[in-house]
């Protein structure tokens, strides 16, 4: 079978106006590359003018995750229509490319070849080639039916001032018209010889519509489709960079340099550098504060708007959507830092902090990391909120709310403004006394207890530190505690930005750690976990209480029992503990190990979990929003079926109780901690003893202030 | 303009276990914290912002003893440019008659603009420094100034009055504006702010310097003198309703019946 893809007129040797087509494709090709180094260089500046950041660490695990996440478009089929059609047009991309190659070649030679394609390996990609073009086609048209007639909610931002859905439609439609180029270039050829083939069902579609056409105009139209599909191609070239499309170019580089550091560990304030006191200025103010891989996700973000999507605060109506965060800073750098004439004078443009992103956007975000955990293309969000609450911090601009909590924890170690000294009687309860030690500097122990502020403090919380002491103790594990000596983790502190304040609090607890003996750190605080573990340099290991206490069911010392009643529990995955940690198995497993006790899976269970309403000093603050997450949440488990909804964080309690009482479903839904629930599946804890009762008996409630 | 603004060291007393010391007269303090007078802090914004908005300069001045320093940090840290602390043992004991003395000595030496003080403070709670130190100073003053804008030469001051009214004056400048709380809003200060005002100099003055007699402050100078300090007497007629909400709400309406108020 032969295949025509000669067309009479070769465009290399065919002239156009005059001047001959190879040299006129010589001129097309070295404006365009002129002009895409021109753009490119214009947009690599503003990163060369931005804060360092070294990414060029653990080469293996950055190629991995570029052929799993970038090239592998991992995470893409969680929404599965529109994944699945960036995949078929991602991936007819890549099919393309040796296609745009070879016609860029043709322009020069008649007849051109890639090497080795001149043969069945041609012949072969030429059929795959056209099949491709057809799945771009018609993905391209599905997009374009989405956008203008499905019209999801998430491509509408409500915070967003202009939209770039027009740009979307711009883009689909440069993608349609290279293939319709490409086709009428080979099937006008294939026209001229009367041919079609199902090998190339695009090619052979033209080809039939145009067989009546005289040859002279299927000369001319496939002369027209060439040079339509190289400047279509070129054009495209150029404006990637000039719209929201940049992604085509920056995605797979922005995976590339993604952050392998852990999920939970906050950007020191500036890489290389130790104190924050040693910087002149803290924190982002101006895109140029941020670092290049943070301006580069600015080029990259493709405004899909799953990050706001999943985001919780922007769900609940509050001033925060991530992705305003990122499109509002790339129309800022387009404009800043323009393409075309001078840089406007800093003073003509707005402030970054404050104007084009408001404080309040800020300040909404509870740093649950959802946004990240779903982007495509690996934008980093929380580091960058972090970074610019710094400046607020510094700028003094904190919601007088935070304020009192903050101050309270600077001078009494708590934001509760508790007496430091109280900190150990959380230990004595109503119902009798943990068995947990105060350790006195120089005591040893198999375990240090670390209670953070919460459940030091507020009374309900207490309970949990109580529960965990019991649990251990029924598993003969040896616990203290630091009683006076912890202060504050100062995880919350360091998120809101007061990057001195959570220096101070970890020197403290650092120094009370050192002066005691202890074998392993368990907290049943997600929060005070992620910081003990990432944000402290501990040599010691530091265990959530799930994980604890899976082990010790585990390795046999726990022997649980059955709970009464018979009712559908559920298992709510804190936000730092599931996707700061990826604990999300050991949780579960501690249910699991209950007999009999009936489990059921939120819909957005494990990394899709929905934040709670935020922890530590988000209690003390409310800012504009039209639902609380908490009640959100609780409905989502009300949902799924569940009764009891069981969580492994003092915050995320305190919010569930009071969404079920502000939302009337008490009486019928229950929230309980991890550790109270073992407590209660003890051997010990069994009816025939008065301490049946318990379950959902709290009535303390939460956190005043 | 140049504005001086007062502040003053004070114990926080929330969520605090407050004992009375054994000469009856002062807290025991080994388990206290301090911190700037909350009314002193609203004081120093509203300084800050003035001086934001028209420029100049702005000096804090405190009386107290050496601690009493921390409290100057912290409105340098806010952003004023100058502090001054008067520091003598002498002043210990002192009345506001006594502080005011002081703070008009060290005031007078210079030329301001506009001096604001906190309409009082939380463990005196008597507002008399501000009055006093405009009488000595013979400038006009206006006290719990709810909202303050200076136009040239001339202030205008909100200032609430009974049954929520809210009042404006204008006041010929220099003179002294005593600052109720809720007049804006405070600036946070980091602990990274303190850090980065402890290097700068702070003038101490001692009574010599401000030409003072010892015997005029402190409390040799008191004219008004401290008897006792107590804490009020736990008084009776409070009761926690036990049982569940319908019982308790069962109960509290009864109690609420039998004083007559149903």
């Amino acid at each position: 079978m032969s295949t025509p893809i000669q067309t009479a007129l070769e465009p290399a040797t065919t002239p156009l106006f005059g001047i001959p087509g190879a040299g006129l494709h010589g001129a097309l090709l070295v404006v365009t590359v002129v002009a895409l180094v021109w753009i490119l260089r214009k947009r690599a500046a503003l990163l060369l003018a931005a804060a360092p950041d070294p990414r060029m660490d653990r080469i293996g695990e950055r190629l991995y995750a570029l052929a799993k996440i970038g090239f592998g478009q991992w995470r893409q089929p969680r929404y599965l229509v529109a994944g699945l059609l960036h995949i078929c047009i991602f991936g007819g991309f890549l099919v393309l490319l040796l296609r745009s190659l070879t016609m860029l070649g043709e322009g020069f030679v008649p007849a051109f070849s890639l090497p080795g394609f001149d043969g069945a390996l041609g012949e072969f990609y030429l059929g795959v080639k056209d099949w491709t073009a057809v799945v771009i086609l018609i993905s391209c048209a599905l997009a374009a039916y989405r956008r203008l007639v499905v019209r999801p909610a998430r491509y509408h931002d409500r915070h967003a001032q202009r939209s770039h859905s027009a740009e979307g439609l711009i883009i689909l439609g440069l993608i349609s018209l290279l293939m319709v180029a490409d086709a009428v270039y080979e099937g006008s050829a294939m026209a001229l010889e009367g041919h079609t083939t199902w090998a190339l069902p695009l090619a052979s579609l033209f080809s039939g519509l145009l067989s009546e056409s005289s040859p002279a105009t299927l000369e001319r139209l496939g002369l027209g489709g060439f040079w339509a599909h190289n400047i279509v191609l070129c054009a495209f070239s150029c404006y990637l960079p000039i719209s929201k499309h940049f992604h085509v170019i920056t995605s797979l580089p922005n995976v590339f340099f993604m952050k392998l550091a852990p999920a939970g560990r906050v950007k020191p304030p500036r890489h290389g550098v130790e104190k924050s006191e040693d910087l002149e200025k803290i924190g982002v103010s101006r895109l140029e504060d941020f670092s290049w891989k943070h301006l580069l996700d600015f080029y990259t973000c493709t405004d899909c708007g799953r990050c706001s999507d999943v985001c919780p605060a922007y769900r609940t109506g509050t001033p925060l959507s991530p992705r305003m965060i990122s499109v509002k800073s790339r129309d800022e750098a387009y404009e800043a830092w323009p393409i075309f004439g001078k840089r406007p004078a800093a003073d003509s443009r707005p402030q970054l902090v404050g104007e084009v992103i408001s404080d309040d956007e800020l300040w909404a975000c509870t740093t649950c990391r959802a946004c990240e955990d779903v982007c495509p293309v690996t934008i980093e969000y929380v580091d960058k909120i972090v970074d610019m609450r710094r400046f607020l911090v510094d700028d003094g601009r904190v919601p007088a709310t935070m304020q009192k909590a903050l101050s309270k924890i600077e001078k009494r170690g708590n934001p509760y403004g508790k007496m430091g000294k109280k900190r150990g009687e959380w230990i004595q309860g109503d119902e009798g006394e943990a068995d947990v030690r105060i350790l006195e500097p120089g005591d040893q122990a198999a375990w240090c207890f670390f209670t953070d502020s919460a459940v030091a403090f507020d009374p309900r919380l207490q309970e949990i530190g109580r529960a965990l002491g019991q649990v251990l103790s029924s598993a003969g594990e040896d616990v203290g505690t630091l009683g006076k000596d912890e202060v504050d983790s100062g995880h919350e502190a360091r998120r809101i930005g007061e990057e001195g304040l959570f220096e101070v609090l970890r020197e403290q607890n650092c120094e009370a750690l050192a002066e005691r003996k202890v074998g392993r750190i368990v907290t049943t605080d997600p929060h005070a976990f992620n910081a003990l573990r990432h944000d402290y340099e501990l040599e010691r290991p530091v265990l959530h209480h799930s994980q604890a206490i899976q082990e010790l069911i585990q390795s046999g010392k726990l022997d649980l029992q059955g709970i009464e009643g018979d009712r559908t529990y559920t298992f709510h995955d804190p936000c730092y503990l599931g996707r700061h940690n990826d604990v999300y198995d050991e949780p579960r497993d501690v249910l699991d190990a209950i007999p009999g006790l009936r489990r059921v899976e939120m819909e957005a269970s494990r990394n899709k979990s929905f934040c709670c309403g935020g922890g530590s000093l988000y209690l003390f603050h409310e800012g504009e929003s039209e639902e609380r997450m908490g009640e959100v949440r609780i409905g989502m488990a009300e949902e799924a079926g569940a009764d009891v909804v069981v969580t492994a964080c003092p915050f995320c309690l305190v919010n569930f109780e009071d969404a079920i009482k502000t939302t009337g479903r008490e009486g019928k839904m229950e929230v309980i901690d991890l550790a109270e629930l073992v407590a209660r599946a003890l051997p010990e804890s069994q009816p025939t003893n008065e301490t049946s009762k318990g379950l959902g008996t709290a009535e303390s409630g939460g956190l005043q202030e | 303009m140049d504005i001086a603004v007062c502040v003053k060291r004070v114990p926080d007393l929330t969520e605090a276990e407050i004992e009375i010391d054994s000469d009856g007269l002062s807290l025991e303090d080994s388990d206290l914290d301090y911190d700037l007078n909350e009314w002193d802090d609203f004081a120093v914004e509203a300084a800050v912002q003035l001086k934001e908005k028209h420029g100049g300069k702005v000096t804090a001045y405190t009386v107290g003893d050496d601690d009493a320093e921390e409290v100057l940090r912290r409105a340098l840290a806010m952003g004023a440019d100058e502090a001054i602390h008067l520091c003598d043992d002498a002043f210990a004991g002192s009345d506001p008659w006594g502080i005011a003395q002081a703070l008009q000595r060290a005031i007078g030496d210079r030329k301001f603009d506009l001096i604001l003080c906190g309409a009082i403070s939380s463990d005196g709670t008597s507002g008399h420094t501000g009055g006093m130190l405009a009488a000595l100073l013979d400038l006009p003053q206006v006290a719990l100034a709810t909202a303050l804008e200076v136009n040239g030469d001339k202030a205008e001051v909100c200032h609430e009055v009974e049954g929520g009214l809210e009042r404006v004056v204008e006041i010929a400048l220099p003179a002294v504006i005593t600052v109720q709380s809720g007049i804006n809003e405070p600036r946070y200060v980091s602990i990274r702010g303190i850090r980065k005002v402890a290097g700068m100099d702070i003038d101490v003055k001692e009574c010599d310097d401000l030409g003072l007699d010892s015997g005029q402050v402190g409390d040799a100078g008191a004219r008004v003198r401290l008897e006792e300090l107590a804490l009020p007497p736990t008084g009776g007629g409070a009761e926690i309703l036990e049982g569940s909400i319908d019982e308790m709400v069962t109960t509290l309406i009864e109690r609420i019946r039998e004083q007559g108020a149903l």
